[in-house]
């Protein structure tokens, strides 16, 4: 989509609501190098959020609106939970539709896109729970990765169903006691990082989102790599402070602690050798147009001088 | 709009596209002999198709399969096999909401499976055009005709149309795309037949030429924005209704949800332009009239020509559209009728029951004959109960034990 098309007539601009008028003034639309730095300069893609106070998904959300490379052709599919309390309010195209459908409705959407605009950026980006990704929208998620669906599934994982209260999940840990788990999950948390490598996906990170610049890291990697080569998948922990027992204070620690190296967020990653090629490739020219944009400002800065 | 200024243009495989109405009522058609399944291609060949999801399941899986040979010779935008009926219909679900025409077909348990999409569909207001060669559905398994589950589709929003031959089968699929894409309306099309009956039998259908195609679906013309990020990403509200317990959520959905049925109103008088009526019928002034949906209105037909030899007349009413039910026409069709026979291929007689609801002096009515698990319904057996019904004594029919 060009920016052209969010322009305001001169006339109309004032009656406009002003998260619209922000939206055409100050976001970062069709901007290079967008990224989580943005956060607070320029208007956000997400407006206020509606989930519990210091809940790390707000966190997440906030950091991938930030990160996508083109938000401007991007569009987003959702499933039912606490995710689908937030895009109502995110400024990029996005898909409500079922619980657990999300990879089924990213497959047929990204094919449709492709089919009506040929050669041009259409990037379509999953985001959903660890009950619809892993649980009940397993089998599409996985067929998805097995047809090679060159979209990219971000799994939240809070390692329970938060929306529902707290019940059992295949991602939560094995022993921990929640509701429908009355004497603790009997069995292991659900390996889906190596299942996803298994099943063909070309990037995968398994990480917390604790530090926004790898948060964008990733973000940007996965979508590139399903751009161009193929299936991309990210496990990001957002724990569920309220049915782990924590303070809105505490989401970010929680984090930090869960991806020390011995723990079960400690960083993972997987890049197929297609996709490291690729990724080679981008950030060598990324190196390019940061020393070109750095020279261009120098060179300004000299002018001024003279 | 786009649909006109692209007349007289080709689309991706050579094709002219053409207005839609003179391309169904004026070209020049060519009779062929062709199964059910055949037709259904031939269709949809003409039907400039963006998106195509195929699974198997007898008896469309002949369909599903031979429009994936129309991919291959350029015909339809992308094709490929989902993995269940429920993931099929999601994706086709994002299909249509990233702008695409959209096709697919399915069958008796696998329409079950998919059922959680088809109330979405309406709601999201997609017009994709779903086939359904019903089966039954029930346990034990079977794959034979069986209409039962039409009524599962009755009220989830879903335009639902029941074709009777091959010819109602081609010509509807091509006229379906016109009524459910119209902005006024924009809801999908369950385009029904019996299965086997209709897909596996062969029939002189006559076709409308192959270089000719219908004109490409346009998804700006939509009451509700296309998922490309073409057009501004509005927000659509404020706070998400889903979880709130309040006036204005309610009267949201409430409102939502009357919209889906009242554009299933829209499209009566599209339907009515296209398919000349949503019923039609023959003799409607004699005493008895049978009423029904699908291959039992062949059926009837049959039964009618041998209570003729008898000196009894029959009229025939066929009903073409279940949704939007044609309440009105039933009502004026039946108002001379003594007896209202509606033969069913199910067990439950669904029809029959929309049927009593809809006329005065609901006690005309006769449900059926109703056969299922994939009987065949022998004319012989409709006009005994029709006769059975009158009091008039007919001969015993074999295994009946009358």
């Amino acid at each position: 989509m060009s920016k052209e098309r969010i322009k305001i007539a001169a006339e109309m601009f004032e009656i406009m609501p002003s998260e619209y008028q922000d939206l055409v003034d100050r976001a970062t639309y069709g901007k290079e190098g967008r990224g989580w730095k943005d956060i607070g300069t320029s208007k956000e893609l997400i407006e206020e959020h509606s989930l519990c106070a210091g809940c790390p998904e707000s966190m997440a959300f906030r950091y991938i609106l930030a990160s996508l490379p083109a938000p401007e052709d991007t569009v987003m599919v959702g499933s039912t939970g606490c995710t689908s309390l937030v895009f109502p309010h995110v400024g990029v195209h996005n898909i409500h539709s079922l619980f657990g459908n999300q990879n089924a409705i990213a497959s047929g959407l990204k094919r449709a896109l492709s089919v009506r605009f040929p050669g041009q950026v259409k990037d379509v980006v999953v985001l959903a729970g660890d009950g619809a990704t892993v649980d009940i929208g397993l089998d599409m998620t996985l067929q998805a990765w097995f047809r090679q669906e060159k979209f990219t599934t971000i799994c939240f994982d809070n390692e329970l169903y938060a929306n529902t209260g707290g019940q059992e999940s295949g991602l939560m840990q094995k022993g921990f006691v929640a509701k429908m788990a009355p004497v603790g999950k009997t069995f292991e948390k659900v390996k889906l990082p190596e299942i996803a490598r298994e099943s063909g996906c070309h990037y995968v990170v398994n990480c917390t989102v604790s530090k926004p610049n790898l948060v964008e890291k990733v973000i940007k990697n996965a979508i590139h790599v399903a751009r161009e080569i193929g299936p991309t998948y990210l496990q990001l922990y957002t724990p569920c402070i309220l049915e782990i027992g924590k303070n809105s204070m505490e989401g970010l620690q929680e984090m930090r602690d869960s991806e020390k190296p011995t723990e079960r967020f400690a960083y993972k990653e997987y890049v197929s050798d297609e996709a490291k090629e690729l990724l080679t490739e981008l950030a060598a020219k990324e190196k390019e147009r940061k020393a070109a944009a750095k020279k261009q400002l120098a060179e300004k800065q000299l002018a001024g001088k003279a | 709009m786009a649909t006109q200024s692209v007349v007289g243009t080709k689309n991706r495989a050579g094709q002219v596209v053409t207005d839609a109405w003179k391309m169904m009522h004026e070209a020049e058609r060519t009779p062929c002999f062709f199964t059910g399944s055949e037709v259904i291609k031939e269709a949809i060949r003409r039907a400039n198709c963006d998106v195509m999801i195929a699974y198997p399941i007898t008896p469309q899986s002949e369909a599903a399969a031979l429009i994936g040979e129309l991919f291959a010779e350029g015909f339809i935008g992308d094709y490929f096999r989902g993995e269940s009926e429920f993931a099929v219909m999601s994706q086709c679900a994002g299909a249509a909401f990233g702008g695409a025409r959209v096709f697919t077909t399915t069958a008796g348990p696998g329409t079950m499976r998919a059922m959680e999409n088809f109330p979405m569909w309406a709601g999201a207001r997609l017009p994709i055009q779903m086939i359904v060669t019903c089966r039954g559905i029930n346990s034990p398994l079977s794959i034979q005709p069986d209409t039962l589950e039409i009524s599962y589709l009755l009220n989830t929003g879903m335009l639902v149309w029941h074709a009777e031959t091959a010819q109602d089968f081609y010509d509807w699929i091509l006229k379906g795309y016109m009524v459910s894409e119209e902005p006024d309306v924009h809801l999908p099309l369950a385009l029904c037949c019996d299965g086997f009956f209709v897909t596996h039998t062969k029939d002189v259908v006559n076709l409308t030429p192959a270089d000719m195609c219908l004109p490409p679906y346009d998804p700006y013309r939509s009451p509700v924005p296309c998922m490309d990020m073409e057009c501004p990403p509005v927000r659509m509200m404020r706070d998400p209704f889903v979880m709130k317990s309040n006036y204005i959520s309610y009267a949201t959905h409430a409102s939502w949800q009357q919209e889906v049925w009242a554009a299933v109103e829209r499209s009566r008088k599209h339907a009515i332009r296209w398919l000349d009526g949503l019923i039609e019928v023959d003799k409607p002034d004699a005493d008895i009239l049978i009423v029904s949906s699908g291959t039992a209105v062949s059926q009837g037909r049959e039964a009618q020509a041998l209570l003729e030899e008898d000196g009894i007349e029959v009229g025939i009413v066929k009903i073409k559209v279940l949704r939007p039910w044609p309440g009105d026409e039933i009502r004026e069709a039946t108002k001379h009728a003594k007896h209202i026979i509606v033969p069913e291929f199910n067990v439950t007689g669904w029809l029959a029951k929309e049927i009593r609801a809809t006329i005065p002096n609901a006690d005309r009515v006769y449900a059926g004959p109703h056969v299922c698990g994939g009987m065949t319904m022998p004319p012989e057996v409709i006009a005994a109960d029709i006769k059975k019904h009158l009091g008039i004594k007919s001969e015993s029919l074999a295994g009946r034990g009358s």
